[in-house]
């Protein structure tokens, strides 16, 4: 049996469409239920929600064998994972957007508000900026529309939420999308059964 | 007067028996103090497991540390003596941030060094030593190895910088296929130049299923000589009762900055990481200005709190 962590919400739903379609269905789960986790013995999985931002840790900690999540969550946290497939779903990219006409002055510290510090701290310190880290949990966009931060860092997807709020893209720092990620142990030991999903799910996937 | 085996804990249970193994294969305790200068580990950062040193000023004002690893620690304090090899094993605690989160921590760890006239040999003794190890812990294990020297030739073969080169190889670690792929094309290469790279990140499985592959593969880029280096250290489990326990799998890598040559990991199965890890580590010991080659493994006893009683207990 293969333990596998699917995000909640949109995401999860796209991509256990492409586990079902890829031979591993359990049915139960798009039943509207308060359970969390559903087994299918016969396909030899068993798939359990939990919050996008934690399907790595069930991963690195080995309660999942695989599980989806964003490439951004894998380089914001670095867990201990493999990356075995680009499912190329959840695309997005990780961007620094500013307000509408905003120059950068380069003899000032620039402040810049994000969930995701630790992507945020690399790309500044690999172009040598001098820069002022404000760490928000959400909302973020609204940091330098009241002066709390010069720039943002954060996941942009159709960039309408920055439109209305008088933001704009000003780079681009990583394309993001959903990753197939497993436990390095899990793999080990159930490396049949993991290798085959990979290769199924691999069809699954559309190429760019 | 014995101890009693119900009065130990897992981790203490499997210290001691891990002892009486390296012990009885003829390898000498080696104890160090709890500190050392910290001088030692801001020269070498880069190898230890973790940032970040608990440090303190002794009362002769020397800035010292309590020691985040053992291998360095040995490596120091021991002098090369041409032509014989030092077989020692330790017990230590270390003192290491385990997660940003967490903070430090206090992890004991047991393991093995071999420092002198390092050989083909003396490289499987010290493999089969490591399987052994796993094995008293658990029977359900994995002993994956890899070869530095080959996964050096087919970055180096891509790589266009330093930075490429660790990104690739951040890659293999984590058998990142795609990755090798985004990371050609960012560089401007054809898909065609990670191939053979992507192909051995894409390599799993046991000695016997893997290796006329990687020799084919290592023979059309230059790493011919390598993979007969990997498949001699592999060899050394032929026929053997943990045979099917042997991987080869490069995404068991080492910094190559220390480590060349062979290296390995080991996994029991439901523990989530690696509770084994080694190499050959002679660029350590150039670093460190001696001439004497060099292998060893630590296990990691903090590891394994969690594992069910009931690992092997006999000899």
């Amino acid at each position: 049996m293969i333990n596998i962590a699917l995000p909640k919400g949109r995401l999860g739903e796209k991509v256990y469409a492409m586990f079902e379609k890829a031979g591993f269905p359990c049915p139960a789960l798009l039943e509207n239920s308060r359970k969390l986790i559903f087994d299918n013995a016969e396909a030899g999985v068993r798939y359990f929600w939990v919050k996008p931002s934690d399907v790595a840790i069930y991963v690195e900690r080995g309660a999942a064998d695989v599980g989806v999540c964003g490439k951004d969550i894998l380089l914001e946290y670095r867990p201990e994972v493999y990356e075995l497939l680009d499912l190329n779903v959840g695309k997005c990219r990780m961007a620094v957007a500013a307000p509408e006409g905003f120059r950068d002055n380069p003899n000032r510290t620039l402040r810049v508000a994000t969930k995701f510090s630790r992507i945020a701290r690399d790309y500044y310190a690999s172009r040598g900026r001098d820069i002022d880290i404000i760490h928000l949990n959400g909302s973020i966009e609204i940091a330098p529309i009241l002066g709390l931060s010069d720039v943002i860092v954060d996941i942009v997807e159709t960039g309408t939420t920055l439109r209305e709020n008088h933001l704009e893209v000003i780079e681009t720092i990583v394309p993001i999308s959903a990753r197939l990620i497993a436990n390095k142990s899990g793999f080990k030991f159930k490396t049949e059964q993991i290798e085959r999903l990979v290769k199924e799910m691999g069809k699954e996937v559309e190429q760019p | 007067m014995q101890i009693e085996d119900r009065v130990m804990d897992s981790q203490e249970r499997i210290g001691f028996l891990l002892r009486g193994l390296y012990a009885g294969r003829g390898y000498s305790r080696y104890r160090m103090s709890k500190f050392e200068e910290y001088d030692l580990y801001s020269r070498n950062k880069d190898f230890l497991f973790s940032d970040g040193v608990i440090t303190f000023t002794d009362t002769n004002g020397r800035l010292m540390a309590l020691k985040p690893d053992v291998t360095l620690s040995i490596v120091k304090n021991t002098r090369d003596v041409p032509g014989t090899l030092q077989k020692l094993y330790y017990h230590e605690n270390v003192y290491r941030v385990a997660s940003a989160e967490d903070g430090f921590r206090e992890m004991t760890q047991v393991g093995v060094e071999c420092m002198g006239s390092v050989d083909s040999a003396c490289v499987a003794e010290v493999l089969k030593l490591a399987a052994e190890s796993l094995r008293l812990c658990s029977e359900e294990f994995v002993l994956e190895i890899s070869h530095l020297g080959i996964l050096g030739a087919f970055t180096d073969a891509v790589a266009a910088d330093e930075e490429m080169r660790r990104k690739l190889l951040q890659c293999v670690t984590e058998k990142n296929a795609h990755g090798i792929t985004l990371l050609c094309r960012e560089a401007g290469l054809p898909d065609s130049a990670g191939e053979p790279l992507r192909q051995l990140t894409a390599l799993y499985g046991t000695p016997r299923s893997v290796m006329p592959r990687i020799r084919k593969l290592a023979e059309e880029n230059g790493a011919a000589e390598y993979a007969e280096e990997l498949a001699r250290a592999a060899a050394a489990f032929a026929g053997s009762e943990t045979e099917d326990r042997i991987r080869i799998d490069f995404s068991a890598s080492g910094d190559v900055k220390y480590y060349n040559g062979i290296a390995f990991k080991g996994f029991i199965s439901g523990i989530p990481g690696s509770v084994l890890s080694g190499g050959q580590y002679d660029r350590l010991m150039r670093r460190m200005g001696r001439k004497d080659l060099a292998i060893g493994f630590a296990v990691f006893l903090n590891m394994l709190e969690r594992l069910a009683e009931g690992g092997r207990t006999d000899d």
